[in-house]
């Protein structure tokens, strides 16, 4: 809850102002039975119509006053509660930036915005709650105790242990089903997530006919819900009971008490008749708050999950910002028995790596499906830490760099194309937030995707929806490479860019990028030996170790594995038509 | 999202979601009936205790002047009532429990099981995220609101009429007063509602738009990384986090309202009673006993009609909600299969006759198509992005049925098999490669869930994906999180190619079902692949080039149209499309 407090810190006036409110809105309250006792006891024992009169608009200035207390407090409230929450989603939306890549891969996608949506809207509708209404029935409790007290001392005690008995009835019912609600979250979230797999593998599911077992799984699921809800209910359905239990049992004691008092002569009749008002005005609350703990209850669970996401720290560290200024030196990349291990993964992807690349350089990166080239390429930028082994960037550690220089000069194309809701324009200014349109053509230029904007009649202004679902994929990942283009990096990778391109465009594309005037050094990841021919040198990965490294006709002499790959490709027939093309 | 309803068309299908609700609840009505008569107790209760605590103090007259034999019976009384109450209380909680999530439970379950049955065309013309969001969170409210609803508004009623009864045998002008006024506060309530309901509407709309911020900036956050672009994505998100925060303080601040104004309102009437009472007493036909059972019971009553007006909120609320799930309960489904329908293993004879089809009626896609494939054969579609293969596939599967023509199988026309006995007749490798969540195994033997271990892992050492998966840190019993989580896109689609290798039905659809492997692993696998097409027909869109060439019919699509089809040479001697895609892709000049 610590993430919850300091925001409340932040808030402190509205937080504590709310509550203040509400308390004497409540204290108005608890003054009604004394007006009342005081109409019955002096107006009508006297027949004084005028105070009768004077009181009566005695309680209706009070309900006033206290409607224009309650509106303040309200305000703060909500005031306070949205503030928080917005500045809870604010937090937590920083902080899932600050994530590493191994992070998000072990967290998932999906609980990430969960917990930034339906649960954080717990915690703000919880917080209000919490402002408005938990801190008023404590209040209402002990000011009725104290009045008890005024009445009589002795009697009052009853209503000491009563609320001692009710506070850990309260409490512990909270603590008890607290963590239940948080499984119960969790539970529906399986449910959330067999529901969409139905959905987006329905294609799937009818080809192989499993519409029977998906139903079952769905069924068996949610019953498990069911039954987590039914068994936390039947604890939280105590609450009820037992306050009213206890309440009760004090009014039993209150009137044999009070009973023995008028004996005594301690005490009079309408004494009695206060004190069980005062009891009962307890129990209201009580009932009140009860309705509230399972609110608060899913409020504390949920933000439980968000501070799970908060206590997660990046534990790759850089350097402070600002603090070394990114110089190039002759070296771009030099690996050094470099491995990687993905966390939670029971082996290497990499394995003892070593190779240089020039500054200029255009390296290829080769090798069969799971073999470590993205791998080796996301260690380049740091998304990933090597587990073994040292990486140097411009003749630096890579652990010398602040994070900022690193993204300002590694561009990466990352196999998945994704753009962003906005414009091809406002997409491509991702690279360099001041480039000229003449720079961003000439980006489109080299991506060659200058054809299918300029044929969209709004140009660089056409509308790019959620994700670039307005897109094919070969579009995408033209303009993906057009936008790492614009921000001029010095060092770009193309992890398997052209995946979704025909021959003749890929071969046009690398064509563009050599003519390049530039210093840069290119990474190129690709499945086909023909994206690679050129390359000054190509890593060829087999199984996360490294196969061989040379140019391509070195390779084709030395690496059997790059032969192969290489006839793989160029079975008789293709290769003339692949030259071709290149030739071109 | 406390709207409430406003039109006619609104109004009339809240009613009838009411009606069906019932429906849900009919199976649980022993626990629906259970919680009205606990409510019935709980509230006989409510009313009884102060009766008896009122007998047990008019024992108490003075000094030496009580009569503890009257206070012991009625403590006795109380005793008993709440020992009843305090059973009818949880019994009330648990039945409402009961009834509440067995219904949202069932409404879940039938939900999920029209997914599996609604026609594709539905599917894929509603966003997931909009169907899942009636699955989960409209059932999530009709919990809620509805059945929460029904419990509290028939114990509300109970006290409304209870007390009054109680009331009117005291004093029939003061209970005039209290009953004819107190239901000014649902008006107050109701107004106060009526004007906040557009900032809620206003709340929910800046919230979805934050949430499609939120799902894209979080889907894309390794890009956004790379770029460094987390301060102004971050700011972008702000801008929306402010002005959700503005509208959901003004939605949830105004909604705050409605409590105080009624309590107002019960406080006047409260002080009104004190004066008419007092007044009364002072003229003496009122005692100050009968005062103050008055009293208390004017506090309650007011309790009930505050709690009426945010109970009616949530119930049009859940209506609305009940109303979505039902629209999509009434969604026609797939035509059921016909009873003499047909389940037969085929040849692979597949014979495609004058067939059109269309998404939309005013856009023709299809037009008199006519294919004859023999048993064995194999057909390469090819055709620029969005030329409509992934259509035939949903043809030939059977995902969209035909408007006109007919697709034979064997010589029997595929719509007078089953749909199970046609579709297991095909395996299916999409680009789209889709995983369940669960173990590897269980994604291998997905289509028969009883295979061998020994055969799931002879399949997968055919899809060549063995090794990777003993890598694993449990094997074959790695679970895989939604979507695949962290395989890349080539291992994933080995997965879906031992998926199919596990069961190798007599005909194939492979939708560029190797794109994303590389081509020496695809080399390995080719002997897999040779020995799954032997002597199976099968569908292949594709663009490498071997594949299309080997094909003993290549269909060349175009907008929807088969513009040619025919032999490699034979396309190429032609001259037309196919020469000419031929030569642009594949640049031989």
């Amino acid at each position: 809850m610590k993430y919850l407090k300091a925001l409340m810190r932040e808030h402190r006036a509205e937080s504590i102002l709310a509550p203040l409110f509400k308390m004497l809105e409540a204290s108005f309250d608890l003054l009604v039975p004394i007006v009342v006792a005081r109409i019955i006891n002096i107006g009508i024992l006297n027949g004084d119509k005028a105070y009768i009169l004077r009181n009566c608009g005695l309680l209706v200035l009070m309900a006033l006053i206290g409607l224009v207390c309650s509106f303040t407090a309200q305000y703060f409230a909500s005031r306070a509660a949205t503030g928080i929450s917005a500045k809870l989603r604010h937090n937590l939306y920083a902080h899932i930036q600050t994530l590493g890549f191994s992070d998000m891969d072990t967290i998932g996608i999906s609980t990430l915005i969960t917990r930034m949506t339906s649960d954080i809207n717990q915690v703000q509708n919880g917080v209000n709650l919490f402002l408005r209404l938990f801190l008023r029935s404590p209040f209402v409790v002990i000011g009725a105790a104290f009045m008890a007290f005024r009445i009589s001392p002795k009697i009052a005690l009853i209503f000491v242990c009563g609320i001692a008995v009710l506070t850990v009835i309260v409490t512990g019912i909270m603590r008890i089903t607290s963590p239940r609600y948080r499984r119960i979250q969790n539970d529906l979230d399986q449910v959330t997530g067999a529901a969409r797999e139905n959905l987006e593998g329905v294609r799937v599911i009818r080809a192989f006919g499993m519409e029977a077992r998906e139903e079952e799984h769905f069924h068996a699921i949610n019953q498990a819900l069911r039954a987590a809800q039914l068994k936390t209910g039947k604890i939280s359905a105590l609450t009820n009971p037992l306050t009213y239990v206890t309440v009760n049992l004090c009014i039993i004691l209150i009137l044999y008490k009070g009973g023995v008092s008028v004996q005594e002569g301690s005490l009079l009749s309408g004494d009695v008749i206060a004190l069980i008002n005062y009891m009962n005005q307890i129990l209201v609350e009580l009932v009140k708050l009860a309705n509230l703990i399972v609110s608060i209850a899913k409020a504390i669970a949920s933000m439980k999950r968000v501070e799970q996401i908060l206590d997660k720290k990046n534990e790759m560290i850089f350097p402070e910002a600002g603090e070394r200024k990114w110089q190039r030196a002759e070296e771009a990349v030099r690996f050094e028995h470099v491995s990687a291990t993905y966390r939670g993964a029971a082996g290497e992807s990499l394995h003892d790596i070593s190779f240089t690349a020039g500054t200029g350089q255009t390296i290829g990166v080769i090798g069969g499906t799971g073999s470590g080239k993205t791998t080796l390429v996301q260690l380049i930028p740091r998304f990933y830490e090597a587990s073994a082994g040292k990486i140097f960037l411009e003749g630096r550690p890579i652990q010398d760099w602040t994070q900022e220089e690193l993204r300002k000069h590694i561009g990466i194309v990352m196999q998945k194309a994704q753009l962003f809701t906005g414009t091809i324009r406002s997409n491509l200014l991702w690279g360099n937030a001041s480039a000229s349109d003449e720079m961003l053509w000439q980006a489109l230029e080299t991506a060659q995707a200058a054809d299918f904007v300029r044929s969209n009649p709004d140009g660089l202004d056409a509308r790019v929806e959620q994700g670039g679902r307005n897109l094919s994929g070969g579009q995408k990942q033209r303009l993906t490479v057009a936008r790492a283009l614009v921000m001029q990096p010095d060092i770009l990778i193309l992890d398997d860019s052209s995946s979704a391109l025909d021959y003749a465009t890929d071969a046009a594309l690398r064509r563009a990028l050599k003519k390049l005037p530039s210093e840069m050094t290119v990474f190129i990841v690709s499945q086909r030996t023909s994206s690679l021919r050129h390359a000054d040198q190509i890593l060829v990965l087999e199984d996360g170790h490294l196969a061989g490294k040379g140019r391509h006709e070195e390779l084709m002499a030395s690496c059997p594995v790059y032969r192969e790959i290489h006839e793989s490709q160029f079975r008789k027939g293709d290769e003339q038509h692949e030259q071709k093309a290149e030739e071109r | 999202m406390s709207r409430k309803p406003r039109s006619a068309e609104e109004k009339r299908k809240s009613r009838s979601a009411l009606r069906r609700m019932l429906a849900y609840i009919r199976p649980y009505r022993l626990f629906f009936v259970l919680s009205l008569i606990s409510a019935l107790v709980v509230c006989a209760a409510q009313l009884l205790v102060p009766v008896f605590s009122g007998d047990a103090i008019d024992a108490m007259i003075d000094l030496g002047r009580v009569d503890f034999a009257v206070i012991g019976e009625a403590l006795l009384k109380i005793g008993i009532v709440t020992a009843c109450s305090a059973c009818a209380q949880w019994l009330l909680a648990y039945a409402g429990n009961r009834l509440t999530f067995s219904v949202v439970h069932d409404l879940r379950d039938e939900a999920a099981a029209k997914l599996q049955r609604l026609p594709l065309s539905y599917l894929d013309a509603h966003p997931t995220g909009d169907l899942l969001s009636r699955i989960i969170s409209d059932a999530e409210t009709i919990g809620d609101g509805l059945l929460m609803g029904f419990s509290q508004l028939f114990t509300g009623v109970i006290m409304i009429v209870g007390i009054l009864c109680i009331m009117l045998r005291l004093n029939v002008a003061v209970t005039a007063i209290v009953a004819l006024l107190t239901p000014f506060s649902i008006f107050v309530a109701s107004f106060i509602v009526r004007r906040t309901s557009r900032y809620f509407k206003a709340q929910s709309e800046v919230r979805g738009e934050e949430t499609a911020l939120i799902n894209e900036g979080i889907e894309g956050l390794k890009v956004v990384q790379s770029f460094g672009h987390e301060a102004e994505s971050l700011k972008q998100f702000d801008a929306v986090n402010e002005r959700l925060r503005t509208v959901s303080m003004k939605a949830v601040f105004y909604s705050s309202l409605t409590n105080p104004s009624t309590r107002l309102v019960n406080n006047i009437v409260y002080a009104a009673v004190v004066l008419v009472c007092a007044l009364t007493a002072v003229g003496g036909s009122m005692t100050i006993g009968g005062m103050s059972i008055f009293l208390s019971y004017a506090s309650q009553y007011a309790k009930p009609f505050n709690e009426i007006s945010s109970v009616i909120t949530e119930l049009e609320n859940a209506l609305a909600c009940a109303a979505r799930i039902f629209a999509l309960l009434d969604e026609p489904e797939e035509l059921p299969d016909a009873e003499d329908a047909k389940a037969f293993t085929a040849k692979g004879d597949v014979d495609v006759q004058n067939v059109s089809f269309r998404y939309v009626p005013e856009r023709p896609l299809i037009e008199d198509f006519t294919l004859k494939v023999r048993a064995g054969q194999r057909v390469a579609i090819v055709g620029p992005t969005g030329c409509g293969k992934t259509t035939l596939i949903n043809l030939l599967m059977r995902f969209y049925d035909v408007d006109g023509g007919k697709i034979l199988v064997d010589g029997t026309d595929i719509r007078s098999m089953t749909r199970h006995g046609l579709r297991s007749n095909y395996g299916m490798v999409l680009q789209d490669t889709w995983l369940k969540a669960g173990t590897i195994r269980d994604n291998i033997a997905f289509g028969r869930p009883d295979a061998a271990d020994e055969e799931v892992v002879e399949a997968a050492k055919a899809a060549h994906i063995h090794s990777f998966i003993m890598r694993l840190p449990e094997g074959y019993q790695t679970v895989i999180t939604e979507n695949g989580g962290n395989l890349s896109q080539g291992q994933k689609q080995l997965l879906c190619i031992a998926r199919v290798l596990l069961n190798i039905p007599p005909m194939l659809i492979l939708d560029e079902a190797t794109s994303s492997i590389d081509t020496r692993t695809e080399i390995r696998i080719q002997s897999a692949f040779a020995r799954m097409m032997e002597g199976r027909t099968s569908f292949i869109v594709a663009h490498r080039l071997s594949t299309i060439r080997e094909a003993d019919v290549i269909l060349v699509m175009r907008d929807g149209h088969i513009v040619e089809q025919g032999r490699h040479d034979e396309l190429m001697a032609l001259d037309g499309f196919y020469a000419k895609l031929y030569k642009s892709q594949f640049a031989l000049s």
